[in-house]
C-alpha cells in the first residue's frame, strides 16, 4: 500500500509517500529526519498489525514548511536512509 | 427556534427477513465520523441492521448511542455480539470495540461488499475530511490519500452552505442543478472564504441555486485533485453523506469524464465505512477461535 502524506493547495504540490510492503519498519528514516517529521506506527495490512513509518499528525497538514530545510536537494535524508527505497518525495511548488 | 436547514436525519434500519438467531456469527463495526456515527450488525458476514447518527461532543457516547439505537426492535443484546471493530475519528473512543482499525482500510472493505470486487477507487467524502483510496479485487488498499487540512469538500463546508441560503440539506444538490448555465466556481473552497464571498454573490443579485451551482462545482473540482493523485480508475464509487448530493456527483463525474457507480437501494453510502469494520470483525474473530 502507497500511502500519500501531504497536500496540494493554491501553493503547489507537496507530498511525501511511504510504500507500507517495502517498509521493514527499521526506524533509519525517523532518526535521519532533522525536524521530526516521521515517526513509527502500527499498520493493520492483511489482519497482522505491521510497523511502518509514517508522517507525524502534527506535520501531516504543513510539510511544505517542515520539509523546506531539506530542499531542494534531490534526495533529503530521509530518502537516503531508506535502504529498502520505500520513500519518495513528490515537491512541486508553483 | 428557527429551522435548521443543516439538520439531516438519523435512522435506523433492519434488513427484512432476516433472524439473527439463525447466525453462527454475529459482529459489527462502529464508525465514529466528525459529524456522523455509524453503527453496523451483520450476521455471517452479511448486512443484518444499521443506525447513522450524529456525533456528539463525547466518542464514546455517541458510539454507545448509534450502537443502542441499531439493536433497537432486533431483540438482540451488546453481548451477543461477538466481536466490535471501531473506525473513523473517534475509534479509539469505542468503549465496547474489541479493537480499532483505520477508516481507510474499513472504507474500501466496505465499498468491496456494497459495489463488488470491480471498485478501484474509491471517495469517501465524510464530514470533516475527504479521503480518496484505491484498492484491489479483495477490496485490500493499494495506495491512499487524505485530506483533512480543511473542510474544503466536506459535509461540514455543505451544512454551512444549507444554513447560510436555508435550504434543506437534502435539496442542495438537485437546486444546485436547475441552473439554466452552470456559474463559474466560487474561487476559494475553503468554508470561511467561501461563505464571505456566497454572501457577496447574493447581494449582487444571484438566486440561491447559482450559489449553491458555484459552491458545488467548487467542491468538486477541490476533491478532483485528490483523485488526480492516486489516479482514479473505474469503477469508482463515492462514499460517505456526500454521495447523498448529486450536485457535487454529477459535477465531479464530468471533470473526471466517466460515472461513479450509482447509490444501491439496500446500502446508505454512509455505512460504508462501519460495514468494512463488521466484516474485519468477522475476520479477527474467526482467526481469534481458530487461535484458541
Amino acid at each position: 500500500m502507497i500511502v500519500h502524506y501531504g497536500y496540494k493547495d493554491g501553493s503547489g504540490e507537496y507530498f511525501i509517500s511511504v510504500d507500507t510492503d517495502k517498509c521493514n519498519g527499521c526506524g533509519d528514516c525517523v532518526e535521519a529526519c532533522p525536524a521530526n517529521v516521521l515517526e513509527m506506527t502500527t499498520m493493520m495490512i492483511d489482519l497482522e498489525d505491521k510497523l511502518v513509518a509514517a508522517v507525524t499528525e502534527e506535520h501531516r497538514n504543513k510539510i511544505k514548511y517542515s520539509c523546506a530545510p531539506c530542499k531542494p536537494e534531490e534526495t533529503p535524508p530521509c530518502v537516503s536512509a531508506c535502504k529498502q527505497a520505500a520513500i519518495t518525495h513528490t515537491w512541486k511548488p508553483q | 427556534m428557527s429551522k435548521e436547514f443543516w439538520r439531516w436525519p438519523e435512522y435506523r434500519r433492519t434488513v427484512p427477513g432476516k433472524d439473527w438467531k439463525n447466525a453462527e456469527v454475529v459482529t459489527a463495526g462502529v464508525d465514529i465520523g466528525s459529524v456522523s456515527s455509524k453503527a453496523v450488525i451483520m450476521t455471517d458476514g452479511e448486512l443484518y441492521a444499521y443506525s447513522i447518527m450524529r456525533t456528539g461532543s463525547s466518542s464514546p457516547d455517541s458510539a454507545q448511542k448509534a450502537m443502542d439505537r441499531a439493536l433497537e426492535e432486533t431483540g438482540m443484546k451488546l453481548d451477543d455480539i461477538k466481536y466490535t471493530v471501531g473506525t473513523g475519528y473517534g475509534r479509539v473512543n469505542v468503549p465496547f470495540a474489541n479493537r480499532a482499525i483505520t477508516e481507510i482500510a474499513c472504507h474500501a472493505r466496505g465499498a468491496n461488499y456494497i459495489w463488488g470486487p470491480k471498485v478501484r477507487t474509491v471517495l469517501d467524502m465524510g464530514g470533516q475530511d475527504c479521503k480518496a483510496i484505491h484498492c484491489d479485487e479483495r477490496g485490500k488498499v493499494t495506495a491512499f490519500l487524505m485530506n483533512d487540512k480543511c473542510a474544503a469538500g466536506t459535509g461540514r463546508g455543505m451544512e454551512v452552505f444549507a444554513d447560510l441560503l436555508s435550504v434543506p440539506i437534502e435539496e442542495v444538490g438537485p437546486m444546485s442543478l436547475s441552473v439554466d448555465k452552470e456559474p463559474e466556481p466560487v474561487s476559494s473552497t475553503c468554508v470561511v472564504f467561501a461563505k464571505s464571498e456566497a454572501v457577496g454573490l447574493l447581494r449582487k443579485g444571484w438566486p440561491k441555486n447559482m450559489v449553491l451551482a458555484a459552491y458545488c462545482s467548487a467542491m468538486a473540482n477541490r476533491v478532483s485533485e485528490l483523485l488526480e493523485k492516486i489516479k482514479v480508475e473505474k469503477e469508482f464509487v463515492i462514499t460517505g453523506g456526500i454521495a447523498k448530493n448529486i450536485g457535487v456527483v454529477k459535477r465531479l463525474e464530468n471533470i473526471i469524464g466517466f460515472k461513479a457507480l450509482p447509490i444501491q437501494e439496500k446500502f446508505d453510502p454512509m455505512t460504508a465505512g462501519s460495514i468494512g469494520a463488521a466484516l474485519f470483525a468477522k475476520a479477527l474473530y474467526e482467526r481469534s477461535a481458530k487461535s484458541t
